[in-house]
């Protein structure tokens, strides 16, 4: 269980801005979260937050009642944190292979099981297994390589920001079935930043971070009526 | 041969200290010879007038390999030796050269390596070679490798060429003239730290129409340790010509890199890219959420991009 306890985080850039006001969230076991909102909400900051990228100026992170918030980035990733970046990360020499390799943690992971975590995110595993994370791969290329990296970590709490962004050719489907498949393997919790109306719709809970503040929480089917006008999402990037 | 030469040999080729090498080969150990074997295709001759050897490659040779390292065990040497290949038109062979410098004493080694390389016409060689100092002496380590190619038409060399610790001081020069539709390719990989100094020079002239010369250095400058990377090619005919220097620095590393392209004729396509930069920092924070600390993060970085 992950909980969130009055996370502020305020940035000097000469305005004092407070990204994250007195953020209070529980994300129990097993649970499929999604955070939405508008454009510079606060929604990275706080995933960032939670990976420990980012340190917070106030409030405390409990992972499973303890208390993480000094923890470092690879400690938390250690505990049981998984975290997808909204951008990945290119690598010049190191292979796909490599990254998956050490995202699993086992020197010893067969071609098999690579190929596996590369067909799961619509990669054909003979083009890309050997195939450096470098300049050479588009940015959705590397964007499902950043997906088969977590599925391969199998995690407790799993976090994506932004997954959707930048996969354009592969269907939607797909992405969804991920999602599915990874809370059947890891039987963990997964926390989403997301717009996409159809990730919306498979949440258990929707989370709103508006202005830096937690402005609504609670089932999806609570929250999700309100966020729509129509058939579109108040927060949604053109869906239609 | 030595025990010493045993495991430079380990180190820097794919020598089995049971079985030794297998096909041709010459073992140089302190300026002197630890051993040679000629094969059906491929003879190794002594030069008469200098320190060094001839190493013949007939025509139509494929698929064989040559081993010809060279081991400076002791410190107080001071080797210098010119090596010349022929290969035969339609060849295609692999030379797998390299270099350990040892030195367990406070004075200086240096091994200085005169590679020339002739390629006859549709020839095709891959050279590789690796270069370590090893020892705990303080007295330097010093490998001056000198390599020069020429390439008739259809010809095709590709260098790999690695530095991967120990070695203090080095100075590489790469020379070569490149013929019709002929093509040049060098890949060096520099790993420098301590107070150690680096520098590599290329300069090939692309003379043949269509021909081709690809130089691309990867390198880690570590602690106090300086780099240069010099490269200049001149096309001048229709030709391609690109380099490439791409360097991490660490630490008070420095890394500075100088191109010269000169096109001597309108169809010279000639490009050089430099990037020179210590590890991004997303990279680590990305290999860090995989559960490694930042020094592994960073080794794991470096031990991909020398890869």
């Amino acid at each position: 269980m992950l909980q969130l306890q009055h996370i502020s985080l305020q940035v000097e850039d000469g305005a004092n801005r407070e990204i994250l006001k007195d953020v209070n969230l529980t994300v129990d076991d097993g649970r499929f979260v999604v955070i939405t909102g508008p454009n510079g909400g606060g929604k990275s900051t706080l995933a960032k937050v939670i990976a420990g990228i980012l340190a917070p100026t106030e409030g405390r992170i409990l992972l499973d009642g303890r208390d993480i918030t000094q923890a470092s980035i690879t400690e938390r990733a250690k505990m049981g944190i998984g975290f997808a970046f909204q951008q990945p990360v290119r690598f010049k020499g190191l292979t796909v292979r490599d990254l998956i390799t050490l995202a699993a943690g086992s020197e010893t992971l067969s071609d098999c099981d690579i190929g596996r975590y590369l067909r799961s995110v619509g990669l054909c595993p003979r083009d890309y297994i050997d195939r450096e994370a470098n300049a050479s791969l588009s940015g959705g290329e590397m964007k499902r390589i950043e997906i088969a990296m977590v599925l391969a970590r199998k995690t407790p709490l799993t976090i994506f920001d932004e997954p959707e962004a930048g996969i354009d050719l592969w269907s939607f489907g797909n992405l969804i079935d991920v999602f599915a498949d990874l809370r059947r393997e890891t039987e963990g919790s997964v926390l989403i930043i997301s717009h996409q109306e159809r990730i919306l719709n498979i949440a258990d809970e929707i989370v709103v971070l508006s202005g830096g503040s937690l402005t609504m929480h609670g089932p999806k089917d609570e929250i999700l009526p309100g966020l729509l006008r129509g058939d579109r999402c108040a927060f949604c990037r053109g869906e239609e | 041969m030595n025990d010493i030469t045993k495991q430079l040999l380990s180190l820097i080729s794919d020598f089995d200290p049971e079985t030794g090498f297998t096909g041709a080969f010459n073992i140089r150990e302190d300026t002197g010879c630890a051993g040679r074997q000629n094969s059906q295709n491929i003879e190794i001759s002594s030069k008469s007038d200098k320190p060094g050897i001839d190493i013949r490659v007939k025509p139509g040779t494929k698929g064989e390999t040559v081993y010809i390292p060279a081991c400076v065990t002791h410190s107080k040497v001071d080797d210098l030796v010119y090596n010349d290949f022929y290969i035969g038109a339609g060849a295609d062979v692999v030379v797998v050269a390299g270099c350990g410098v040892h030195t367990d004493g406070e004075e200086s080694s240096q091994h200085n390596g005169i590679h020339r390389f002739y390629l006859e016409p549709g020839a095709r060689v891959l050279y590789r070679e690796k270069h370590i100092g090893t020892g705990e002496g303080s007295g330097q380590r010093i490998i001056n490798p000198q390599t020069y190619v020429e390439l008739q038409e259809d010809s095709y060399l590709e260098m790999d060429t690695t530095q991967i610790k120990g070695v203090d001081s080095t100075q590489r020069l790469t020379t070569g003239v490149v013929g019709p539709r002929a093509r040049l390719v060098v890949r060096e990989k520099l790993m420098t730290h301590g107070e150690q100094y680096a520098e590599t020079n290329f300069e090939v002239d692309l003379n043949g129409e269509d021909s081709g010369a690809d130089l691309i250095s990867r390198s880690v400058a570590k602690g106090h340790s300086k780099q240069l990377f010099r490269s200049r090619i001149n096309g001048n005919v229709r030709c391609t010509g690109h380099s490439a220097c791409d360097a991490i620095i660490m630490d008070e590393g420095t890394v500075s890199a100088i191109p010269e392209l000169t096109a001597n004729d309108l169809d010279a396509a000639l490009i050089h890219e430099a990037a020179i930069g210590k590890i991004a920092g997303e990279q680590l924070t990305k290999l860090m959420t995989l559960g490694l600390t930042a020094e592994e993060a960073e080794a794991k970085i470096i031990e991909g991009f020398l890869k």
